[in-house]
């Protein structure tokens, strides 16, 4: 039980809001000591875990050039240009359609999203930009709302995608722990039984986005003129 | 021999933040200006040396990573973005052309994966296949960064300063996911996972089918939760209740149980904060004030398809 404490220290400390790396740092101390390791040997651990998953981090900060650099000659402010072109866009319309292209592409294998490479260079701007274009100027809590469920669409579309037809990562993953506890599965099952939550999925987004589109409506809406009503 | 490996895109992350790094340092007027130079010039090097460093080395320059975020010593400058009127000015003369580098990243992604893949010569690969997906969008960046400065005849300065721009508006969080990554390898180390799986299985009347059901469902999302990571929870929970009691004690199909057991875990990564690569580092990149945001879009989303994933597997594990 005493082996718990890592969990504990990160949920105390996520919830008193020290701040998150300190919070890891000590939940993986004290997991360690009371493992029985030296301080050295956690500070080893801490360096060779890191270092290994250094791919987490890599794609990251391999967008920010790019994206810092088209930022800075308007690729947000074209791709907004653009949407209001579409006359039937809505905020919620364009995540959903994003949230579905996600699915279907990283059902196929293929990850073409992210948080750094698409949403904050392209499918936020269409969002807000479809917003502004139907409801004129954003108050800032609905522009937050939007990008929020930006994040949400991205999100979803990679989790919710990812794990029908084409065996990718999770798969083989799930494969690798059934296979070594000597349940033979196929693959394919595996990814056949995907796919009815990524219908559910895509429909909890569908909801979302209506949500999302009437409050959009509802703080828009200009507060009735004095003497009227 | 591979031409194109994860290494070589590790190196030139690592030129980056190191440029960053250089910028930061010799910019006087920046407010923090040595906690963040060293910030990102530390991260740099774990970036470039990587494996070569010794490991506790590595684990030593992290505390120092760590200290400096908590001491409040990395910052970004205020102001710093371009104006508006230059953005919608330049944005009105290039026209569509702007959307050339940021649709590459995608078509060569694509391209990597589909085709890149197969060249060789002889032993001579052109992308290593192991991390084709990921080496794929790397080279998408790198191929972007290229166009980019065609399209906007930028100098080669600007992609670093403001790629150094954003990260500093990331901040320290940027590294906060690979950080608990780390912290979930130490986790399975010291054995945490077996712990929480026995404790789950004496608490609960897992001798019912929809229980057993339930604690797995459950216990996925929880301890994604808890661990931020559905991969790091899945072995353990699998293992310590999924295949006893479902599989085992009540026959259930395994493949059906696990698929559908993953994708419980990713309810639980779309509800906490520890997945931060996925709902607090957007929430930065984003600037949104609430840094809890994007969790909060998603608690209704992550609900329903738990809900949904719980009847699922009940309804079909026993009987198919």
């Amino acid at each position: 039980m005493i082996k718990l404490i890592g969990i504990l220290i990160v949920g105390a400390g996520f919830a008193l809001r020290f701040n998150p790396l300190l919070v890891v740092m000590a939940a993986g101390i004290a997991t360690g000591l009371v493992a029985g390791m030296s301080f050295n040997e956690i500070m080893e651990l801490f360096g060779t875990y890191f270092v290994q998953n250094r791919n987490v981090t890599l794609l990251v900060i391999l967008m920010l050039p790019v994206v810092g650099l088209l930022e800075r000659y308007g690729l947000r402010e074209r791709a907004e240009t653009l949407i209001r072109r579409v006359r039937s866009a809505t905020a919620g319309r364009v995540l959903l359609f994003y949230t579905a292209v996600r699915q279907v592409s990283i059902a196929l294998g293929i990850n073409i999203g992210g948080h750094a490479a698409m949403v904050r260079p392209l499918v936020t701007p269409m969002a807000e930009g479809a917003a502004r274009a139907r409801h004129g100027e954003l108050p800032d809590q609905t522009s937050q709302a939007i990008r929020a469920n930006a994040a949400a669409a991205e999100n979803v579309g990679n989790f919710f995608g990812e794990d029908t037809i084409f065996a990718v990562g999770a798969i083989y993953l799930i494969k690798g722990v059934l296979d070594t506890s000597g349940h033979k599965v196929s693959v394919w099952a595996l990814s056949l039984w995907g796919i009815p939550t990524a219908l559910v999925a895509f429909g909890a987004m569908w909801w979302r986005v209506r949500v999302l589109d009437r409050r959009i409506e509802r703080e828009t809406a200009a507060p009735p003129a004095e003497g009227e009503r | 021999m591979k031409l194109l490996t994860l290494d070589l895109f590790y190196i030139i992350a690592g030129t980056f933040l190191l440029l960053a790094a250089g910028r930061i340092a010799l910019d006087r007027t920046h407010p923090q200006r040595w906690g963040s130079a060293v910030f990102w010039g530390l991260l740099a090097l774990t970036f470039l040396a990587g494996k070569a460093l010794p490991p506790t080395l590595s684990g030593y320059f992290l505390l120092a990573l760590v200290v400096l975020a908590a001491t409040k010593q990395v910052g970004e400058k205020p102001e710093a973005g371009s104006p508006l009127t230059e953005r919608v000015a330049s944005a009105a003369r290039l026209k569509n052309r702007l959307f050339v580098p940021a649709l590459l990243i995608p078509a060569t992604a694509i391209l990597g994966t589909l085709a890149l893949s197969r060249l060789h010569v002889g032993d001579l690969w052109l992308i290593d296949s192991a991390s084709i997906t990921v080496t794929s969008v790397c080279l998408g960046a790198a191929v972007a960064v290229v166009a980019g400065l065609r399209v906007t005849g930028a100098p080669v300065t600007t992609p670093v300063a403001e790629g150094s721009r954003l990260l500093q508006t990331i901040g320290w969080a940027i590294i906060l996911p690979q950080f608990l990554a780390a912290l979930g390898g130490i986790f399975a180390k010291a054995g945490v996972g077996a712990v929480v799986a026995d404790v789950v299985a004496q608490a609960l009347p897992t001798q019912y089918p929809f229980v057993a059901v339930l604690a797995y469902c459950v216990g996925m999302a929880l301890f994604t939760i808890c661990m931020g990571n559905a991969f790091a929870a899945f072995p353990v929970i699998t293992l310590g209740i999924g295949l006893p009691f479902i599989v085992g004690l009540h026959a259930g199909n395994p493949a059906i149980m696990a698929a559908i057991g993953m994708l419980c875990g990713y309810c639980g990564t779309l509800l906490t904060p520890m997945a931060a690569n996925f709902n607090v580092v957007p929430a930065m990149l984003l600037e949104l004030r609430d840094k809890n945001a994007v969790i909060k879009a998603q608690v209704p989303i992550a609900l329903t398809i738990l809900a949904a994933n719980i009847a699922l597997m009940y309804f079909c594990v026993y009987r198919f």
